[in-house]
């Protein structure tokens, strides 16, 4: 384990830890409003102030933070499943299957990724309660997001399909559904670790996206994109500093899962 | 060859776009409220409206029918209206398309400039500081959301054009970086330094035609790039462009509209892939 993958899971570990722990530090909620102090800078009682209905901004990161880092892996495992099936089959089975799932991906791919977020979140009801919100935020990132990753897939399974040991286990009699489970997708291993770590950070980026542009998570649930939104009403960066801590935690998760996945890379090479 | 080629592209982009189109149309027929009219609830309507409108509604029931319908007008230019901003789509999309494809253009001019200038240096220089500071600047701003991004152009008055500009740069300097430090590492280029050949004849003569397709197709990718980061940034800077237009159709559950963006948007990416696409096969050809 290379030095900075060593930190990444260290930062990613803590990060984790002290979100799962948010009942504890935090055990008033990220709703309970605190009126007399609407709109506070930070202080003793408020480690990063309080937003402008009064809610603990501390709090409310610290749950955010949970709901993101919980769900979007989630969401990631979702998609490389999906991913492994589409497209390992596939490119398993070549001939018109693969060229019928590439046509599929095109599809998708023809759109940009943002644009298909907002696009199919739209057709789904804007008012949901907080809980249905975010499960349709992240099952949605987790049923559009496996297009990229079946394409890899699809090509790998399709070299794997001519490779010396799967048709020696094909001339031992090995068929169909065995064939693909126990010689194929065991072989699809790395490249699977590899999308699904590519995934995590770009769905977390996508459910910021999707929070600021107001089409995420609703309130009063906290999440990254819902806390981000706050930086709309900002007039200077200078003004309130303690608004950008939701956005450095965010980079410094999202620059540590990247730290991760630099090695996968090199395992899925 | 090339027409066929051409040709080819052509009719790929037709059947996604008519494939893309029906998809839209299948999924605005299917969402949750398409069969309910808010009209319908309307007191001061009488009940013989109230029942045109519901025959209208059923005649939409069957999808196929409904996407001939749409295609038809979209064949005579009536691509329906916008139930949101109540005004024909056609003349929305006219209104605001050209501001977006100035910002793009102006984006991607800016964003490919930059992105050659600093790659090429760093394919020059092989400087561990130098690499390692243009890696940390792209890093960083992949780490930050396109929407935040936009916020902070907001903030600090940057134009809209450098707002997608520094949203597509990362992703652009990566894939670029990296082909022109693979083209670097071939042999007969390896050879070329060793002979003493200029930078600048290397960079011509033998990096450019190896490297030039593959970062044509990364030019084609990055229409599509740009066209998603317009979005955000027109939706947050205030801009009146297509990306704010489909912004707030979501926003208010707009379907017919959000149908036409998503074909009008298909377009413009397949055609720009296709197009890359073809003018790298040209570039090949000529090689060969």
């Amino acid at each position: 384990m290379s030095f900075w993958r060593g930190v990444a899971c260290a930062v990613l570990l803590l990060v984790v830890s002290v979100s799962l722990a948010a009942n504890w530090l935090a055990p008033a909620g990220y709703a309970k409003q605190y009126r007399e102090a609407a709109g506070s800078p930070p202080s003793h009682e408020h480690w990063l102030g309080t937003d402008e209905i009064g809610r603990d901004r501390f709090a409310r990161v610290l749950y955010g933070t949970r709901i993101s880092l919980l769900l979007a892996p989630g969401a990631a495992l979702l998609s490389t499943v999906m991913a492994a099936v589409v497209g390992g089959l596939a490119g398993y089975l070549g001939g018109r299957w693969a060229r019928a799932a590439m046509a599929v991906t095109d599809l998708f791919l023809s759109l940009p990724w943002l644009f298909l977020l907002i696009t199919v979140r739209a057709l789904l009801p804007l008012n949901a309660s907080p809980m249905v919100s975010v499960l349709v935020t992240f099952l949605m990132l987790g049923l559009l997001g496996w297009t990229s990753a079946a394409r890899v897939l699809c090509s790998s399974a399709g070299a794997l399909r001519n490779s010396d040991f799967v048709r020696q286990a094909r001339a031992s009699g090995i068929r169909g559904a065995r064939l693909f489970w126990v010689h194929v997708l065991p072989n699809l291993r790395p490249v699977l670790y590899a999308q699904f770590w590519i995934s995590i950070p770009a769905f977390i980026l996508s459910e910021a996206n999707l929070g600021i542009l107001g089409l995420g998570v609703a309130e009063p649930l906290p999440s990254w994109g819902s806390l981000l939104k706050e930086l709309e009403g900002l007039v200077s960066v200078g003004e309130e500093p303690w608004k950008f801590v939701p956005l450095i935690l965010l980079a410094i998760v999202v620059t540590s899962f990247q730290l991760v996945l630099s090695n996968r890379d090199e395992v899925a090479a | 060859m090339l027409a066929r080629r051409i040709a080819r592209h052509g009719l790929t982009l037709l059947v996604t776009a008519l494939l893309g189109g029906f998809l839209s149309a299948t999924l605005l027929r299917l969402a949750p409220g398409f069969d309910s009219d808010e009209a319908q609830l309307d007191p001061h309507l009488s009940s013989q409206s109230i029942e045109v409108l519901r025959h209208q509604r059923a005649d939409q029931r069957n999808i196929f029918m409904f996407y001939a319908r749409s295609l038809q007008g979209a064949v005579h230019g009536d691509l329906g209206n916008s139930i949101s901003l109540r005004q024909p789509v056609a003349s929305l999309l006219r209104e605001r398309l050209p501001l977006t494809l100035r910002l793009i253009g102006v984006a991607l001019l800016l964003s490919w400039a930059v992105v050659l200038a600093l790659a090429l240096s760093a394919a020059w220089l092989r400087e561990f500081a130098y690499d390692t500071l243009a890696t940390l600047v792209s890093g960083t701003l992949l780490c930050i959301p396109a929407a935040v991004l936009a916020l902070l152009s907001v903030l600090w008055n940057v134009p809209g054009a450098l707002a997608i500009c520094l949203i597509i740069f990362p992703r652009d300097y990566r894939y670029t970086r990296n082909l022109l430090a693979k083209a670097y590492t071939l042999p007969h280029i390896v050879t070329a330094r060793a002979k003493g050949l200029s930078e600048m004849r290397i960079l011509f003569w033998h990096v450019l035609p190896v490297a030039g397709p593959q970062l044509l197709a990364v030019a084609g990718v990055s229409v599509s790039l740009a066209v998603g980061a317009a979005i955000p940034v027109e939706a947050l800077c205030g801009l009146a462009g297509v990306g704010q237009l489909a912004w707030q159709a979501a926003l208010a559950r707009d379907l017919p509209l959000l149908m036409n963006i998503t074909v009008l948007v298909t377009l413009v990416t397949l055609l720009a892939n296709s197009g890359a696409d073809v003018i790298g096969h040209v570039w090949r050809g000529q090689q060969a």
